[in-house]
């Protein structure tokens, strides 16, 4: 549809992928575990391996909750975009064809939050 | 010879005539249409501005007559508080963050508001609407003026309040108010008077205001209570407005129901979501509450809210399409925002808590079919963790809905232990969206809301760090550098306030005036 304006309504998108100075944004959310209120977002070069993402960077954002210690992570759920989806952990964000502003969920099964509330 | 004595006084009817539709022409040297040039592009038809009928038929000296009291009442009384330190006088400190959220997140907006309707006092081609849009363009900027009066005294003791003006355009959880205003404001002028003459000041401005003037009174705060009274008696003439607005615009033209609705559905979510910083005010932040946060929603929303829509009907609008999920969200939407303050508040303005174990028991009695079973578990973790010296700070960024850029807290509709996710593709990129209804907003207008002004994307872009910093120095810190750039005293502003400067202060000087 085109835009409702009185002049020419160029397209200005804020966060294109030019302009996170070579990183790309990666969104990702833990399933029942609401004690963090939203999923996560981080600005990561797309050559960044999958594996040290898990290892490096998860748990600087999930690290304080105490199932995390406690994740089997060959048993991890992944969704993207609401769909199952496997990443390989040896291959960069790239090669697992994660674009700007992919957005990932983890779900654990048996690990469903303090006193199995979710939170 | 006999004279004629002119009648000396006009009565009000003729007074408003001559000086409002007696004050309006037709211009002859240009076309009206590009003295009016934003009169039609929404596509909303008005056949005659003469049938606008004002409901307060004010005109202008008579408004500065009334305006000109009040100040005087409100002034009055402010000093009266403040040389009596009426702020020692408040329940707890605690409460006084919740004057920080408004001077913060409200007052510009009210700011914001004036130039709205300034815009509108020029932009409508029918001279009744441009009158009363003007007055109401000087009431926004009075409560502006008010408000940043009134709670300057608290500037002086307490830390949080030096700087509504700038943060409104930088703080992360400011964007959210902020993008509501600049939203409308980027609109037409017929969106606009939608947007927040009726969807906000008609329909949610008593969730708005109800909640802090009462709550002002409940915590024994005088002078808020009065900025509070003093604006409320605009806000029935500006809810007069909005309702004529809407009404005008339905009689006039068959065609402009469907625009009307639209907006009416939109702006209504836009508002129910803003208004999610109101409810975790009620619920946590007032030491002496004055109703839950559901249960002012089901008085002012539901009930008020269904008369006001089942009147409407006969022009054929509908009750908004997210009445149905805003029922089931009152259950949850204060608890699930409080958490994210209370998460979040190493980078915010105010200070947040954990509520104690009496407060935990007002809440559970007030939601008992969810504070037990979704919330209290997770705070008494909270509380045990901070009682082990590790209070639980969220050091990573959200991710942020596109449309209402609340961090995405909101849980799926029949399902509250589910984050709810919604997206779209657009020019090539995702975008995401805490419900079906900011997906819809978004893709109804992908090329507005493409522009947004994300915080969490522009700091990960580098834009929010002060200008002489060196991103790539080995001893660069970013949080501490966005909050050098929200000009946000660290260690003073945020962090919990069990341990604050406020609560330190407000004991000690508390005890000077109580004690010998």
């Amino acid at each position: 549809m085109a835009v409702n304006a009185l002049k020419d309504y160029p397209l200005r998108i804020a966060d294109s992928v030019d302009k996170f100075n070579g990183a790309q944004l990666l969104f990702c959310g833990w399933d029942q575990h609401l004690m963090f209120c939203a999923p996560l977002a981080w600005a990561l070069p797309p050559d960044t391996k999958f594996g040290d993402f898990v290892s490096q960077i998860l748990p600087t954002g999930f690290g304080a909750h105490p199932d995390f210690e406690k994740i089997d992570w060959g048993k991890v759920e992944w969704l993207k975009s609401g769909q199952p989806w496997q990443p390989d952990f040896g291959k960069t964000l790239a090669e697992n064809g994660l674009k700007h502003k992919d957005s990932l969920r983890m779900r654990t099964p048996g690990l469903n939050g303090i006193g199995g509330s979710c939170s | 010879m006999d004279m004629q004595t002119p009648k000396k006084k006009l009565g009000i009817k003729e007074r408003y005539a001559l000086m409002t539709r007696g004050l309006d022409w037709e211009t002859s040297y240009q076309p009206m249409d590009k003295v009016f040039p934003y009169a039609k592009y929404e596509g909303i038809k008005i056949h005659d501005w003469d049938a606008w009928e004002d409901p307060f038929r004010l005109t202008m000296d008579s408004y500065w007559k009334y305006q000109a009291e009040k100040e005087r009442k409100l002034y009055a009384i402010l000093d009266a508080f403040n040389q009596n330190n009426g702020h020692l006088g408040v329940t707890d400190a605690r409460y006084i963050n919740a004057l920080k959220l408004f001077l913060n997140g409200i007052s510009p907006l009210e700011y914001m508001a004036h130039r709205g309707f300034a815009l509108l006092g020029r932009q409508f081609p029918g001279v009744g609407p441009r009158i009363a849009c003007q007055m109401q363009s000087i009431d926004e900027v009075r409560h502006a003026q008010t408000q940043i009066h009134s709670m300057s005294n608290y500037n002086r003791y307490y830390n949080g309040f030096h700087s509504p003006t700038e943060m409104i355009q930088k703080v992360w959880y400011l964007s959210v108010p902020r993008s509501f205003f600049d939203d409308a404001y980027s609109a037409g002028p017929f969106e606009f008077i939608t947007a927040i003459g009726f969807s906000f000041e008609y329909v949610l401005t008593n969730l708005l205001f109800v909640p802090f003037v009462s709550g002002a009174a409940y915590n024994g705060d005088m002078g808020a209570m009065t900025f509070g009274f003093s604006a409320q008696s605009d806000e029935a003439r500006h809810m007069t407005l909005g309702l004529e607005c809407i009404r005008f615009m339905l009689e006039q033209d068959p065609d402009n129901i469907p625009i009307v609705q639209k907006w009416i559905d939109k702006w209504t979510w836009r508002g129910i979501r803003v208004l999610s910083l109101v409810g975790m005010m009620m619920d946590y932040m007032l030491p002496k509450k004055v109703m839950s946060w559901k249960e002012a929603w089901e008085i002012y929303f539901e009930e008020n809210g269904g008369a006001l829509f089942n009147d409407l009907a006969r022009y054929g609008i509908t009750v908004p399409k997210c009445a149905t999920d805003a029922l089931e969200m009152k259950e949850h939407v204060s608890h699930q925002t409080w958490s994210t303050f209370y998460q979040y508040s190493g980078v915010s303005n105010f200070h947040a808590w954990m509520p104690s174990e009496e407060e935990m028991n007002w809440l559970s009695a007030k939601y008992p079919d969810t504070f037990d079973r979704y919330y209290r578990p997770r705070y008494e973790h909270w509380i045990k963790e901070a009682k082990e010296g590790r209070r639980f700070y969220n050091t990573s960024l959200p991710q942020l809905c596109q449309t209402c850029q609340i961090p995405m807290i909101f849980t799926e509709p029949g399902d509250p232990s589910q984050t709810c996710y919604r997206e779209s593709d657009y020019a090539g990129d995702k975008y995401h969206f805490c419900s079906d209804h900011c997906k819809t907003i978004f893709d109804d207008e992908p090329e507005k809301y493409s522009q947004a002004w994300l915080p969490v994307s522009q700091i990960y872009q580098g834009n929010c760090f002060p200008e002489d910093v060196d991103p790539t120095a080995p001893d660069f810190n970013p949080i501490k550098e966005v909050l050098k750039y929200y000009n946000l005293n660290d260690g003073r502003d945020n962090m919990d306030f069990e341990g604050s400067e406020d609560q330190r202060n407000f004991a000690e000087w508390r005890a000077m005036s109580t004690q010998n």
